[in-house]
């Protein structure tokens, strides 16, 4: 009977509501706040995120971010260059060669050999680069659709993620945290079979990709849970220094692979999509076409591979072969003194920017002359585009949105925190 | 007006030296070699905001991409807080810092101009101790909030603050 009378109270409050939908604010006995994380799956690592709600109605989100800070900025300072570029594996950890990239990037224009990288290495960074984007991409997706209810597309992305790693493999013996590219090069040739392996798999993911399209990109569900949810205007996008995917889903046409061409990009031929309504749809969609852009580039990337040096004759950067090594006592000093010392750049500074799958990454390094780097700033696009996400949702969407706005902005906490 | 605006933006364009000469004299260009060929200017912390508004206003430089800081210690002045923008259309960037002293180092807050400055400028307040004045919620970030001491100043050390660190000959070769 008492269990009743609440009903009944508890029915007279949703008419009350239901009555007067445009009430400015709403009584703070009314409103709920709740703890969302860290250890929550859908939040894609240790995000913790405070939820104010009234009813099922977000009215502030306050994200709490740090659970996963390990000091690298700090940690490469106390590190030779060829040391701290192993680190930067470990922010980004679904996109290490893209973090590699970056890093190498700033430190071959400080060292000032930019311009000497050889042919092969700059098509090889280029095609192992939209690997990993594909690769980063298809978990995303993965996570995203299972996220919101899709559970198969998770087992499928993984799949088809292995067979990247496995190529990944093949040139560093490592799946992950390769540290591959390195300044003055890539760390090794690339191996026997390469070529025909990322061939087979261009082959093979053509004829897959079709399928995760059409388990999502048209399905009635899908929509639901995505159409108008958690929109990001164009304003507020640049506002909140939001890049990637999430910025050119509001219309923007920002890449930096077209605005600031690095490692030969400008020769490629490939387009940047675009959409316009900025929610998460659309950059679902964006994604969706930047995979197979990829693709694309990963094809011609292959097809103009040049043979020859991999990396740059300079031994004072690189180290000696090791035969050299073996044969040759000028190159063991060289060797020797790579290993203990490292190399030492000019004192100044430099900000270089990449295209990582998650928006624009960018490595500020100062150099004071020294074999270590004074200090080594990175800008991770995930920190920018989690910022940005409370104000997308505050006052818009319903609580079960958080997880499809956490989804498709696509964080990666590692790198937030760093 | 309209077709003004866009005459200085282009001004500036062509003439990065305008930008220290004509309406701003104590900004001056830095000396620092910048090995991307960006243009970086040195202000006055007086002086930031209005710099800063007509930087993103008239030279529609809309994308605050970075913002941190670097510890110059033992030099004076200590600490540079660097800001990295962009401008979209014109495919432009540009760098200014504003040197700080090691004493209670404090700058005006750029989140009036641009929102999402607001987690930039808490991370660099967290570790490196830097006040920004007019910050709407300058709390820790990244370290726990009872933290002490700011982890990315010099002198912090890099193995912790808990460690301490050990003498040269801690090792000892007993039996020899």
């Amino acid at each position: 009977m008492e269990d009743l009378q609440i009903r009944d109270a508890w029915l007279d409050d949703a008419e009350d509501e239901s009555n007067d939908p445009g009430e400015e604010s709403v009584p703070e006995k009314e409103l709920m706040t709740i703890n969302m994380g860290p250890q929550h799956p859908s939040t894609h690592g240790v995000l913790r995120l405070i939820v104010t709600l009234s009813g099922e109605e977000v009215i502030k989100c306050i994200p709490d971010i740090g659970y996963l800070h390990t000091g690298i900025e700090k940690q490469a300072e106390g590190k030779t260059y060829m040391q701290a570029l192993t680190l930067t594996d470990r922010t980004d950890y679904l996109n290490p060669l893209i973090n590699n990239m970056g890093f190498v990037m700033a430190v071959e224009q400080l060292l000032g050999i930019t311009e000497q990288i050889p042919a092969r290495a700059q098509v090889a960074r280029v095609l192992l680069c939209e690997l990993q984007r594909i690769s980063s991409h298809l978990v995303w997706l993965g996570t995203h659709a299972m996220d919101l209810g899709a559970q198969s597309t998770f087992l499928y992305g993984m799949r088809d993620r292995e067979k990247i790693l496995d190529i990944f493999e093949m040139c560093s013996g490592v799946r992950m945290m390769t540290s591959y590219i390195m300044p003055g090069g890539i760390y090794a040739d690339l191996p026997p079979g390469f070529e025909q392996a990322v061939a087979d798999f261009v082959q093979y993911f053509r004829g897959r990709w079709p399928e995760y399209g059409a388990m999502l990109t048209t399905s009635e569900l899908w929509y639901g849970r995505t159409k108008g949810i958690a929109v990001l205007t164009p304003e507020m996008a640049l506002a909140y220094g939001v890049t990637g995917p999430g910025l050119r889903a509001s219309g923007i046409n920002y890449d930096v692979r077209k605005m600031f061409p690095y490692s030969g990009y400008e020769t490629y031929d490939f387009e940047v999509p675009l959409a316009k309504n900025g929610d998460v749809y659309d950059r679902f969609l964006v994604r969706m076409l930047e995979v197979e852009q990829s693709l694309n580039i990963v094809e011609q990337a292959l097809n103009k591979l040049p043979g020859g040096e991999w990396q740059i004759a300079d031994r004072k950067i690189v180290p000696p072969k090791k035969w050299e090594v073996a044969t040759n006592m000028e190159s063991l000093i060289h060797h020797f003194k790579l290993f203990t010392e490292g190399f030492k750049p000019l004192p100044g500074e430099v900000y270089a920017r990449v295209e990582s799958a998650r928006g624009e990454l960018g490595y500020f390094m100062v150099s004071d002359g020294s074999n270590k780097p004074l200090r080594m700033h990175i800008r991770a696009p995930s920190f920018a585009n989690l910022q940005a996400m409370p104000v997308t949702l505050e006052g818009k969407a319903m609580f079960a949105d958080i997880v499809a706005a956490i989804g498709s902005i696509d964080i990666i906490l590692g790198e937030v925190d760093r | 007006m309209t077709q003004t605006s866009d005459e200085s933006a282009n001004n500036l364009v062509e003439e990065p030296s305008l930008l220290d000469l004509a309406r701003f004299p104590d900004v001056r260009k830095s000396d620092f070699r910048t090995a991307d060929n960006t243009p970086v200017f040195i202000v006055p912390a007086a002086l930031l905001l209005e710099v800063m508004r007509y930087l993103r206003d008239e030279g529609r430089f809309t994308l605050l991409e970075d913002l941190t800081a670097i510890d110059w210690q033992p030099r004076e002045p200590r600490f540079q807080v660097v800001y990295n923008m962009i401008a979209l259309e014109r495919q432009k960037v540009i760098r200014i810092k504003v040197e700080l002293p090691g004493q209670e180092p404090s700058l005006p807050s750029v989140t009036g101009l641009w929102p999402g400055a607001n987690w930039y400028e808490r991370e660099v307040f967290d570790l490196f101790g830097i006040n920004f004045e007019g910050h709407p919620d300058l709390r820790r970030i990244e370290m726990p909030e009872d933290w002490d001491g700011h982890p990315l100043r010099r002198d912090y050390p890099i193995t912790g603050p808990r460690r301490a660190a050990l003498p040269a000959n801690w090792i000892k070769l007993e039996g020899r």
